[in-house]
């Protein structure tokens, strides 16, 4: 079998394709590292702070969001298995469920955000810069920016799988080219992993 | 190797590490309402590295591919880690 696959095509290589994606996973980790060490090091000096400015999140819109994350998470590694048992239906269906929980997450940003800009909060706002200490400015400024670019990457994540999608639907995607669809799966988790750590740092300050 | 390489987990796996994602996300939640006072995001902390480790585990399927990966991650994060340590002596010392 794997004379057959090498001979259709002797450019790929599912293994270096994907440590290219691992080594790309990295820098951004090393991006969303740098921003966790920014946020540490102005929680550690402004702590009260950074404790009142947290309590105006929202936990429960937060907790939801985790929980669409980590089944959205599921259904893109199953759909793998799918097309690995050449399960073409499943694969569609579990990815067209990853997209519709990915739309799900951002709808829910989107109030999220939509309640705090009511509240007169946004980066350089009026309310923030004269009613708030140096402090909540800055743990507000780190959420915008941290969760954005994390929303960002959902963005970035959902175009990927929906070219994942239509390339299985075209059959160019199947369990014996499966790369595409396992490094859509990679990043995907990626975006996952930095919600893991977002969550408990802004939304569970007590 | 071959047999790595098309190493299928089955759907059942997945079910089982989502449940166990989602109970430590509900006691990430409930360890922050516990008053600990410095030590709940320590807290939290710990069940996100738990998760992490459970999502690059099974979900990025680094348990059934080959060890260099493994390998790679954890030097990552050895190096982030060491970059935290470093950050924080330069912080607290001053």
């Amino acid at each position: 079998m794997e004379q057959v696959t090498h001979h259709s095509d002797p450019h790929y290589d599912q293994e270096a394709s994907k440590l290219g994606m691992w080594l790309f996973i990295f820098t951004e980790l090393l991006l969303f590292g740098g921003l966790f060490i920014v946020y540490s090091i102005y929680r550690f000096l402004n702590p009260e702070a950074f404790r009142m400015a947290g309590h105006e999140l929202n936990q429960t819109i937060g907790a939801i969001n985790t929980i669409v994350l980590l089944v959205s998470s599921m259904t893109i590694a199953m759909s793998t298995s799918a097309l690995q048992k050449k399960n073409k239906g499943l694969t569609v269906f579990l990815l067209e469920v990853t997209i519709m929980l990915a739309i799900i997450f951002l709808i829910n940003k989107y109030f999220e955000w939509g309640v705090k800009f009511d509240h007169g909060i946004w980066p350089g706002s009026q309310h923030l810069i004269n009613d708030m200490s140096k402090g909540e400015i800055l743990f507000f400024g780190l959420y915008f920016v941290m969760t954005g670019l994390h929303a960002i990457h959902i963005i970035v994540g959902l175009v990927i799988i929906i070219v994942a999608l239509r390339r299985v639907q075209e059959g160019t995607v199947h369990a014996d080219r499966p790369s595409l669809l396992e490094n859509a799966g990679l990043y995907w988790h990626l975006v996952d992993l930095i919600w893991i750590f977002l969550f408990p740092l802004f939304y569970l300050i007590h | 190797m071959e047999k790595e390489k098309h190493h299928i987990v089955e759907y059942k796996t997945y079910v089982y590490v989502l449940m166990g994602l989602v109970t430590l996300t509900f006691m990430s939640i409930g360890i922050t309402h516990i008053d600990l006072g410095s030590y709940s995001v320590l807290g939290a902390l710990i069940f996100s590295t738990i998760k992490t480790v459970m999502v690059l585990t099974w979900f990025m399927h680094l348990k059934f591919d080959q060890p260099f990966l493994r390998f790679m991650v954890l030097f990552v994060a050895i190096v982030f880690l060491a970059v935290i340590f470093i950050t924080f002596l330069d912080y607290y010392f001053r």
